[in-house]
């Protein structure tokens, strides 16, 4: 369990001074110009050695990202830049917003130390539409940097740096990468082919990394405190602190910031007050956001939070936001609340995922009353594995591993939904069995 | 995906302008882009189109692409493809947005929705019989600890109960929407925090960070303590370190050395390797250039090996376009199987097999010499070393499959 003095985000919960004063207060934009002067070579190995690895979901080692960018001196006239994703919209997953809105100064200094990482001298922020409060915030935030020399030109610390605040309009896909770029030139927010990849080509040709709001807003405090300190929490290759969401069927839903490495009951007895009619209740975990599979609760009380903990539960441990759902749920139905979220966020290119989350979706909607035959359970699943693997992007995977989950691990569900039906039904037709409401 | 189309022309005003502020807000933003790209600004401007007549109308549409110099199409486009874009007009008052998706749902959405049904118009996107509120179903507004929720307007209200929603609706009905303190409703948290006070974040926090980079790394135990590696050699420690331990230990009886940086001492051998890096990048920029080949070395998962990609295609990618010149005298005897070295696909052991290596024997005696001259007429670099060619194949040589099991500990099919 993380101890205060090493929690990252010290204004989570907007209990102090968001703006810049406040962020001074508690550490931030301190030895700046130290990490700018080290270089861009100290800093990759500083985060190399910290073990960062994405927060936005696919866990990819933030500072190996870094490195694909052009090396310093190669220069073919194309500005390398850093885009950064708080295009926040998986289901489960509220992390960034709180950042955004209460924490901003860790984003722009991580955007700056990042930028100098990559020998970028602009970043854009993409943030997503609904977030309008946040994105008011951030801009402030963003102005006020501005405002105090922190970034821009000639700024004190010697590397010049703008911030673009840029935003989307409600698509969940642009949250994907290459999207994202597609949203930022102007354009419908259909994934690109890869390659060419971001670090190439990216937004308007240029070079672009693209990060998650969490992993460079960890970078200043990370560099303040050492590679080591960060690597030093948690399970080797599953380093440091992370913010966890909590959702649905718990006791006291919240965000927190904890150690990777905790087991889920632990985070959830001391964060969030234990399960809704305790442990004995619980029925199953979404464990990383909407697009992870299910686990059953009885797999899910001892599993290990972090990266190789959930795989191993055949999940993923994604953005860290735990949906959980207690015995009073109707699996099925939860499950096909997912697939009507992938339906309609489908960006409509790639026919397997368009076509195919409706049908899933559709599917699923008679599952839930029991209006199917059993046979159709393997049908379902082989759709999925139909769908997952044959698109542009992540989402058709996204979209498949739910169903996945479910069959696997609540398929006696299922067929007992289906039997209730058949037996409920009469010679006139079926009459909507009671469980099914 | 969501067929979206614009109202009906009798609803369809004539035409649209911003106002002097927002136009001159409009101006502004564009310039924030690089030159030329000023299209980039058409979500943002849309938007204070919407803000500006609560919907999007096709004159709005219109202006929007000539202020930005875009065809028509492309701006209808993202009007039709973005959710949040209001299509037709909406309630004048309030537009209530229920989050439905799973986590809400869990908490109790559908009441809300039923209350939207009831209070509003049973369908969404439809006004009251005033035109004053309308409601819809969202996917995920991003609150999900604060689940169940609303969005009205620029605000989020969050923690709902159906009875909460009502009275917020009766206030926004009133026109008195901007006396509803946004937020966590009637519940004793603060933003995301836990209901009842937050589980962390108790203590203040200050400036004070007495934590260091890398120690050096420490002298191996076999060298003398004079020719111990000089701390020099750890990455700019910038003061003699004190090797600090974070508050918050990590669980450290489950690690292996090999895989903890952090425990380890110096970043000297990070997990992947500036070489592997820099290889990488190379490739990368090779890509860039378009040559039609995928560009294996970025891939999440790469690490040099031949991607599943080129397993699919036969390797067609990867080799097989020129024939590897003759480097060892053929063999006498019966070929060995050179896939069962991980790391070896059916094209590498063809192109092996044409440089004259046949046997796992011959594989297991290269010498760094010959595994150069290897590496460099099959085109490929640090392979044989990475993926630990010779001692696969020594087990192979020494006792087949059973032998390599005993070692490695997996089959090597």
């Amino acid at each position: 369990m993380l101890a205060d003095q090493d929690r990252i985000f010290t204004n989570l919960y907007g209990q102090r001074d968001w703006g810049l004063d406040g962020a001074r207060a508690r550490g931030g934009w301190q030895d700046t110009k130290k990490f700018i002067d080290n270089g861009r070579d100290w800093i990759v190995n500083e985060v190399k050695g910290s073990g960062l690895r994405g927060r936005g979901g696919a866990g990819f080692p933030t500072a190996l990202k870094w490195t694909f960018m052009p090396k310093e001196g190669v220069n073919d006239g194309r500005p390398s830049q850093l885009l950064v994703n708080a295009d926040e919209s998986e289901p489960g997953t509220c992390k960034d917003r709180e950042i955004l809105r209460h924490d901003p100064h860790h984003l722009i200094e991580g955007c700056l130390v990042a930028g100098r990482a990559m020998g970028a001298h602009i970043a854009y922020v993409y943030i997503r539409g609904e977030f309008i409060r946040e994105r008011q915030n951030f801009e402030a935030a963003v102005q006020q940097a501005y405002d105090a020399k922190l970034i821009g030109k000639n700024n004190v610390h010697g590397w010049d740096f703008e911030i673009v605040v840029h935003h989307g309009a409600g698509a969940y896909i642009c949250g994907e990468e290459t999207a994202l770029m597609e949203s930022l030139e102007g354009k419908k927010g259909q994934p690109r082919l890869k390659p060419p990849f971001p670090a190439a080509m990216g937004v308007y040709g240029n070079p672009t990394t693209v990060n998650n709001v969490e992993s460079i807003a960890v970078v200043p405090e990370i560099l303040r405190r050492g590679g080591a300190w960060f690597a030093g929490i948690g399970r080797p290759n599953n380093t440091g602190t992370k913010l966890f969401m909590a959702s649905g069927h718990v006791n006291k839903p919240a965000v927190f910031e904890e150690a990777l490495g905790c087991t889920f009951e632990e985070l959830i007895e001391k964060h969030c007050g234990g399960i809704r009619g305790g442990w004995d209740n619980l029925l199953a975990v979404i464990p990383g956001g909407a697009s992870c599979p299910v686990v059953r609760g009885e797999d899910m009380r001892t599993a290990i939070m972090d990266f190789d903990g959930l795989r191993e539960k055949k999940s993923s441990f994604g953005t860290g936001g735990m949906i959980v759902m207690d015995k009073s749920t109707d699996i099925i139905k939860a499950i096909w609340r997912i697939q009507a979220f992938f339906k309609h966020e489908s960006c409509g290119q790639c026919t397997p995922c368009r076509e195919g989350t409706g049908w899933m979706m559709r599917v699923m909607e008679r599952m839930v009353e029991g209006r199917a035959q059993k046979r159709e359970i393997d049908m379902l699943f082989e759709v999925t594995k139909q769908i997952e693997g044959h698109t542009i992007c992540a989402l058709g995977d996204a979209a498949a591993w739910p169903v996945q989950g479910l069959i696997r691990n609540f398929r006696d569900v299922i067929e007992a939904r289906i039997d209730q039906y058949t037996w409920s039904s009469t010679s006139e037709g079926a009459v909507p069995s009671i469980a099914a409401e | 995906m969501s067929v979206r189309r614009l109202a009906a022309e009798n609803v369809q005003p004539a035409t649209f302008a911003f106002t002097a502020e927002n136009q001159a807000w409009a101006e502004k933003k564009m310039a924030e882009y690089p030159p030329g790209r000023q299209q980039s600004a058409v979500i943002p401007v849309l938007f204070r189109a919407q803000e500006q007549d609560g919907w999007v109308t096709r004159a709005s549409i219109e202006y929007v692409a000539r202020l930005l110099s875009m065809p028509y199409i492309r701006v209808l486009e993202v009007a039709t493809f973005y959710t949040q874009f209001q299509l037709k007009p909406v309630g004048t008052l309030a537009h209530v947005q229920v989050c439905g998706t799973t986590p809400c749902m869990l908490r109790g959405a559908e009441d809300l929705r039923h209350v939207c049904e009831r209070r509003i118009n049973h369908s969404p996107f439809e006004t009251n019989a005033d035109g004053t509120l309308s409601w819809e179903e969202v996917e995920c507004a991003g609150a999900c600890v604060n689940a169940p929720m609303v969005t009205i307007g620029s605000d989020t209200y969050e923690d709902l109960t159906p009875e909460r929603l009502d009275a917020i609706i009766d206030r926004f009905a009133a026109g008195k929407g901007h006396e509803v303190k946004p937020g966590p409703q009637g519940v004793d948290r603060l933003n995301a925090a836990a209901e009842g006070g937050a589980t962390t974040l108790l203590e203040e926090p200050t400036t004070a960070r007495t934590y260091k980079p890398f120690p050096p790394p420490p002298p191996p135990p076999d060298a003398a303590p004079t020719a111990a590696p000089a701390p020099a050699a750890a990455p700019k420690p910038a003061e003699p370190a004190k090797a600090q331990e974070p508050t918050t230990p990590g669980r450290k009886n489950e690690i292996p050395e090999e895989s903890a940086p952090g425990l380890k001492g110096p970043p000297g051998s990070p997990k992947v390797s500036e070489a592997k890096a820099d290889a990488a990048r190379t490739e990368a920029s090779a890509a860039a250039h378009a040559d039609g080949e995928p560009n294996k070395a970025m891939r999440e998962d790469a690490t040099g090996a031949e991607s599943p990609a080129g397993k699919m295609d036969g390797g067609a990618a990867t080799g097989g376009k020129k024939t590897p010149k003759q480097l060892f005298d053929a063999q006498a005897g019966a070929r060995d199987d050179l896939k069962l070295i991980a790391g070896v696909g059916p094209v590498l052991e063809r192109n092996m097999n044409a440089v004259g290596i046949t046997t796992w024997a011959q594989v297991a005696k290269l010498t760094p010499e010959q595994i150069a001259a290897v590496e460099g007429e099959l085109g490929f670099k640090g392979r044989v070393a990475r993926d630990r060619w010779l001692e696969q194949a020594d087990a192979l040589a020494t006792g087949g499959v059973a032998e390599y099991i005993k070692r490695f500990g997996k089959d090597p099919r």
